[in-house]
């Protein structure tokens, strides 16, 4: 027997406040990713349509949404940009924030089992969340790609590289979000009903469906709406990316990285400070 | 020698608990009663609302464990055995004390915790791994030893969804087994898989403390505990009760077991809810040859039933009680049409006390059913389904010697052995 009794550390009764312990979480990697592994691969186990999914559900809100939002309704892109695209943009992004938002917030109640009986550090199941949703994310971008084509769109070098720090700033933002309420929904299990509801109510305060400058009109509501809400900055800046639509906005994109960065470390620390206790209430 | 594996000094866990009533908290609740508090017109309340209790569900434990000792801790149904060993493996927090841990430890709370029934055996062979602290590099070079063991190979693709419950279990066991922590925490998974699967585990977990590993185990079977285990702690009531040799632990623990259980817990069953019969039996109490309350008898001991009888009885009506093994199997069952004595009912509504025993039963819980009917044979009045649970214990037919549990069979005869020589027929 191998002796590493190196390893030495006491439990007792937490107190005061607890900052992150990063070492732990990085011995706890593999975990990470079998986590996300587990949940990419029953995610598509027993579907007749299995991977399809992934293309037919933002595919299809497409659709519906070109014929209501623009045909009927007579919202436009706000400039030459064709609205399938515009929107496309904004939903396949929109779509990756909003389930790992929820997957993130059910994650400690739908596997309540393992928090009761393992330890491992917590946040490892509302941050495994955000690797799941990215698959479906790759593969609703081929469809992006395919309609990037077919409207003749290159996109800039710059925006290319600038697509990694968007998606960081969106993980940030659903991870950090999605900790605090699923921590909150270990102890209120309403957080469980009411989040379909505050997710689509969000999608409507997003420019999803709307370019940003319709809200020129209303420059109180689209500086909160920027500044509150990181997604409306990301969504902006990931179509001025790709499709050139006005020019990439510096400023709008540092205040969505500060946002998001500051709710992630507000999320992050509160889940962390409350964690000691989720098997017990749970 | 080195210092102590594992030191635990005055740990204590409090849970407070809330009223029954609500399960869960609801944000809306609590919302409004924060808005409440913040009227001006509210009157001022008591500091803790909602009428919440505290509980200790281990108070003042101290311990310590050598390393390569294996422990064993015993307790009656909430004494804090599991909450002792969540404390260890840090899943949930004490209020006060302290434990110093010298080593990797591993917890084996559950058999296949995080198992996904979608996956296969294959793929939850990882997982499982993963979850209970193994790099992916141990689990693929264990992999082909846990298969063998859990005795799957066949049916490695074959998602655990279509496992027998069995398989499904050796399985689960097989992954934890291959564990190689300093520190390994168990509860109560070996009373799972049949017999011969039981044995290779509790070979397994001897293995592991010959290796030098150190094992705590949480066990209600007695047999185990006291092979496996040198050293034995005694919880009850979430307090340390005794500690020390593991067969004299046990020893004192169950001699003490009918007699712990006899002093609060017992006393009358009434039936909720009360069933829509005409007539039916309203409650129900056990008692030993004086009359105390008890549901624990040691083997050969005799009990005593109470029964209460209400609503209008059948002319000639009839009682009968049958006992079950947790398999479900009857164990004996008796009635008043075969007391010797023609026993009359009570009508309208009254008592029934039967004497029973001394019983011959095995170790081990029965299910108690009761009956009211009209004749034997005839249509039934009241049927009251596992109206309480008798634990039988101490059927060890020689001092020292294995216990005659349920597994070898329902009732125990005595049986004497001699050379064959030298006593014809």
């Amino acid at each position: 027997m191998k002796s590493s009794n190196h390893v030495e550390y006491a439990i007792t009764p937490p107190k005061g406040f607890l900052s992150v312990n990063w070492g732990e979480l990085w011995r706890f990697r593999d975990l990470f990713l079998v986590l996300a592994w587990r949940d990419i691969t029953v995610r598509y186990k027993q579907t007749v349509l299995g991977i399809l999914w992934a293309l037919l559900q933002p595919v299809v809100t497409m659709i519906v949404f070109t014929f209501i939002f623009n045909r009927v309704g007579r919202i436009e892109s706000g400039d030459t940009t064709p609205y399938p695209i515009f929107l496309y943009v904004g939903l396949i992004l929109w779509h990756y924030y909003s389930m790992t938002l929820t997957s993130a917030s059910n994650s400690l109640v739908t596997y309540q089992a393992m928090l009761q009986k393992i330890y491992f550090p917590r946040f490892i199941m509302p941050a495994s969340t955000a690797v799941t949703g990215l698959v479906d994310l790759a593969i609703a971008s081929l469809i992006l790609a395919g309609m990037m084509v077919y409207y003749r769109f290159s996109p800039p070098l710059l925006g290319l590289l600038v697509l990694p720090v968007l998606l960081l700033c969106t993980i940030l933002a659903a991870v950090g979000f999605g900790c605090f309420l699923a921590a909150i929904n270990v102890k209120y299990r309403d957080v469980r009903h009411a989040l379909p509801f505050f997710i689509q109510i969000l999608m409507y305060v997003t420019p999803v469906i709307y370019p940003v400058k319709m809200l020129d009109k209303y420059p109180v509501i689209k500086s909160l709406m920027l500044w509150l809400n990181p997604m409306s900055g990301v969504i902006t800046n990931a179509r001025a990316a790709l499709l050139g639509q006005g020019h990439f906005d510096w400023t709008i994109m540092g205040i969505s990285f500060l946002m998001s960065g500051v709710y992630f470390v507000v999320g992050l620390y509160y889940f962390r400070n409350t964690e000691r206790y989720f098997a017990d209430i749970v | 020698m080195s210092k102590p594996i594992i030191e635990i000094e005055g740990v204590g866990k409090r849970y407070r608990i809330r009223g029954q009533r609500e399960r869960y908290l609801s944000l809306r609740d609590e919302l409004a009663k924060s808005a409440r508090r913040l009227s001006p017109f509210s009157r001022p309340r008591s500091p803790v609302p909602g009428r919440s209790e505290d509980f200790w569900a281990l108070k003042d434990v101290s311990l310590t464990v050598n390393e390569g000792e294996v422990l064993g801790i015993i307790g009656r149904n909430g004494a804090g055995k599991s909450t002792l060993l969540k404390i260890l493996s840090k899943i949930t927090p004490p209020t006060e004390g302290r434990i110093t841990m010298r080593g990797r430890v591993a917890s084996l709370l559950e058999v296949g915790t995080g198992f996904h029934p979608e996956l296969s055996g294959r793929e939850n062979i990882y997982l499982n791994g993963a979850i209970l602290g193994m790099t992916r590099a141990e689990v693929r070079r264990k992999f082909d030893e846990i298969a063998a063991f859990a005795e799957v190979e066949k049916f490695l693709e074959t998602p655990v969804k279509r496992y027998s419950s069995g398989m499904y279990v050796r399985l689960a066991f097989a992954v934890a087994a291959h564990l190689e922590p300093e520190v390994l925490l168990v509860d109560e998974v070996l009373a799972v898989g049949d017999i011969a699967f039981q044995k290779k585990c509790i070979s397994k977990m001897r293995d592991a403390s010959h290796s030098g590993r150190t094992v705590l185990v949480v066990s209600h079977n007695m047999q185990v505990i006291a092979s496996i285990c040198r050293r034995a702690l005694w919880l009850d009531s979430g307090k340390c009760v005794v500690g020390g040799d593991a067969a004299d632990v046990v020893g004192q623990y169950e001699r003490a077991g009918a007699s712990s259980v006899t002093g609060g817990s017992g006393g009358r069953i009434t039936r909720v809810p009360r069933p829509p019969a005409p007539a039916w039996i309203d409650w129900l109490e056990t008692c030993d040859e004086n009359g105390r309350f008890r549901s624990v008898f040691a083997h050969g001991e005799t009990m005593q039933m109470v029964v209460g009888l209400c609503g209008r009885l059948p002319s000639a009506p009839y009682f009968e009680w049958v006992l079950y093994t947790e398999k479900g199997y009857v164990a004996s069952s008796g009635g008043t049409f075969f007391a010797e004595k023609d026993f009359p009912l009570p009508t309208p509504s009254g008592s029934l006390r039967a004497r029973i025993g001394p019983l011959p039963l095995a170790e081990g819980r029965y299910s108690l059913l009761l009956r009211l009917g009209e004749q034997p044979g005839c249509e039934l009045t009241d049927v009251w389904e596992d109206a309480a649970t008798l634990v039988i214990t101490s059927c060890v037919p020689h001092a020292g010697g294995l216990p005659f549990d349920t597994k070898r069979g329902v009732i125990y005869i005595p049986a004497e052995y001699s050379d064959g020589e030298t006593q014809g027929r």
